[in-house]
Formats: structure tokens, sequence, C-alpha cells
């Protein structure tokens, strides 16, 4: 087959069915993979809330609700139940201080407000060092503390916690979104 | 050229990070881990060998005035394939890679074969081409990906064997370009001889 010439209606013409075929290619694998997207996206939100709460008996992703941080902004609430008994809180919260993106985590609250567990959900730190936040060295820390008596702020900025060295920036954020989380469900109030 | 030197020059007479030298910004991002590099390789040679048949195939249809635009849309398409496709089936792996599975698109490798190899050769050849170079930046980068983790942070594959940091400067840029460096230098050190 003969090559075919550089006339603007070639041009045209092979570009335009290129593309139309490229999108007909991209609608069946968005198709295709839609379902096992949705599901591996819940899948890691429940294993979150799992990590972070007692035993559940519920549906904490259907009983989510979303109260508003004071910021403009809110969080979401996933209450976990056991029984109808409330056994803890997940919450979603976030911090936009961190050294680079914005950091998401997965706070687990007793009803009382002291923290359970912390899982993180999102980060782009530094790789072997601001991603340390990831590891039980520096996130067991807050667990079974009451932001109520446990100051939430890095030890060089007044407060209690141990900062990951090297990355005091990233430890910031990481109490300002545990903070944040805190403040939110205490002044939302409890249902 | 036989189809076996079509293949293994991939690896090391022209391999496409430690010899030609290109796509080295995913190279240097994504090698901080072995795993990471490798699946950053074996993603890459997915989008290679898909992009190179399809281009091959197309060379003909394709007026060459428009051809950088044409290319551009098939792998494109092919990266957004893989994309998807990650995201649902290891979606672990693709938080790791993040945003350069989209990046593959602008990788010159890809665009690099299309253009130098794919657009000239017959269908097949240029399968073994794409296969043959993308298991080589596979490779490269697994070695990359192992040498970093291993003096980085002191595991091999995920598995930690001695407590506390490694160096940890290698896990980070200037250590991914000190190693890619030296395996270069190794490289032309050993094809000299």
């Amino acid at each position: 087959m003969a090559k075919t010439e550089s006339t603007f209606k070639n041009m045209v013409l092979s570009l335009t069915l290129i593309s139309l075929g490229a999108s007909a290619c991209l609608g069946f694998v968005y198709e295709l993979t839609k379902e096992p997207i949705a599901l591996s996206v819940l899948n890691k939100k429940l294993d979150a809330i799992r990590q972070v709460v007692p035993e559940f008996t519920n549906n904490p992703n259907e009983e989510m609700y979303r109260l508003p941080t004071g910021e403009g902004d809110s969080l979401d609430i996933y209450p976990a139940k056991k029984d109808g008994q409330i056994v803890g809180y997940a919450v979603s919260t976030y911090s936009k201080t961190a050294f680079s993106g914005n950091i998401s985590l997965m706070a687990g609250f007793k009803p009382d407000g002291t923290i359970l567990n912390i899982k993180v959900l999102e980060q782009k730190e530094t790789p072997g060092l601001g991603t340390k936040m990831t590891e039980h060295g520096f996130k067991d820390q807050f667990n079974n503390k009451n932001p109520a008596q446990f100051h939430l702020k890095v030890k060089k900025d007044g407060g209690q916690v141990d900062a990951i060295t090297a990355a005091t920036i990233s430890s910031r954020a990481f109490c300002d979104a545990v903070q944040r989380a805190y403040n939110t469900l205490q002044k939302g109030g409890q249902k | 050229m036989n189809q076996l030197q079509n293949l293994t020059k991939g690896f090391f007479k022209e391999n496409p990070i430690l010899v030609l030298v290109l796509g080295t910004c995913p190279t240097l991002a994504t090698s901080s881990s072995a795993l990471n590099g490798m699946g950053m390789g074996i993603a890459t040679t997915f989008v290679l060998i898909g992009s190179n048949v399809v281009i091959s195939l197309l060379s003909n249809v394709i007026p060459d005035k428009v051809r950088i635009p044409a290319f551009i849309v098939v792998i494109a398409s092919f990266v957004t394939v893989v994309d998807l496709v990650m995201q649902a089936f290891v979606p672990a792996l693709y938080e790791a890679l993040g945003i350069f599975i989209p990046l593959i698109v602008v990788n010159c490798i890809v665009l690099g074969r299309a253009e130098a190899y794919a657009s000239k050769n017959s269908v097949f050849s240029s399968f073994i081409d794409g296969l043959g170079m993308g298991l080589g930046f596979t490779m490269a980068l697994g070695i990359l990906g192992a040498f970093r983790e291993l003096v980085g942070s002191g595991s091999i594959l995920g598995h930690k064997f001695i407590s506390g940091d490694g160096v940890l400067v290698f896990i980070l840029a200037p250590g991914a370009f000190w190693a890619l460096g030296y395996l270069i230098a190794l490289i032309n050190r050993i094809k000299r001889s």
C-alpha cells in the first residue's frame, strides 16, 4: 500500500479516524474497569475504617454524615456501631500544610474523643523522610491519647508530639489534620 | 538483523536508559524501590508494545505531516488503558507510581521507538522491538531500584533486613542521579573492554 499523501483532506481524515478509534477503545476499557475501580476505592475506605475503630456491625459507609470544619468545608464522619451502640468514629481528615501536596488521614476516635488509631490514606511526602508518617514508629504515639490533654503539636512548637527526624513540616501537617478531625467532631456534636 | 538480536538489543547494546539515556525523568523518580521500578517498567513495556504494533500497522495510512499527533493519540490511549487497568486491579502499585503512569505519554522512549522504528518496520519486528526495549527499560529500572532500596532503606523488595535508616540520600533525587550515573559509567566500562 502506498503511503498516504499529506494533503489537507487526508490529514483531517486520518487524524479524525484515529481519534475516533482511540476514543471507542477507551470508552470500552472505561466501562470494563468502572466497577472494579469503584469497588477497590470502597474497599480501601472500609479497610481504613476497620483499622482505626473497634469492631462494628453496621455499615459506616452508608451512615456517613458530614460535619463543617469551620473553615468553609466539611469532613466525612463514619460512625461505627456495634449492636446499635456507638463504639467509635472514623473521621476522614486532611491537611493542606504538608511538604508536598495535601495529606489525607483516617482518624479513629472513641466517643469521648480519645484517639484510637490513625491511618494515612494519601500523602506525597518525601520518600524516606515524610513518608515515615505512615509507619508505626511515628503514628502510634497518638494512639490512646485524648487531644483534650495531649497537646497536638510537635515538641519544637511547644507540643507533645515527637516529630519525624528531618520531616518537621510533615509531622506538623499530620498534627494539623488530627486536630482538625478532633475539633470538628467535638464541635459538631455526636449523633 | 534477526529477531533474536532485535529482542536483545534493548537489554544491553541499545538499552533505553543506560545507553540511549532516554526517559530519565520517570527513571529517576520511580526507581526508589525495586518493586516500584519494575512496576513502572512493566507498565511502560505494555505501552511500548501496544503503540509499536498499532503505529506500524497504521504507518502507511498516516500522512507524514501529521504523524506526531497521530502517534501521540495512539500512545495516550494505551497509557490511559494502563492507567485504568492498574487503578482497578493493582491499586497499591497505582498509588505508589502516582503521576508517573499518565506521564508515560511523554516518555521519550515510547515516541522515540514509534518514530525511529515502528513507523518504518513490519508489525512483527515492531512488536519484538517494543518487547525488547520495554524489558530493557524494566531491567534497568529494576537494578537501579534494587540498588537504591538496598542502600537507601536497607531492604530488598520491601523486606527490611537492617533496622533503622539506610543512606537516606539514595532514596531522594540526588541519590537517583548518582546511582544512574555510576550505572551508566559501569556499562560504558564493560562495553569498552
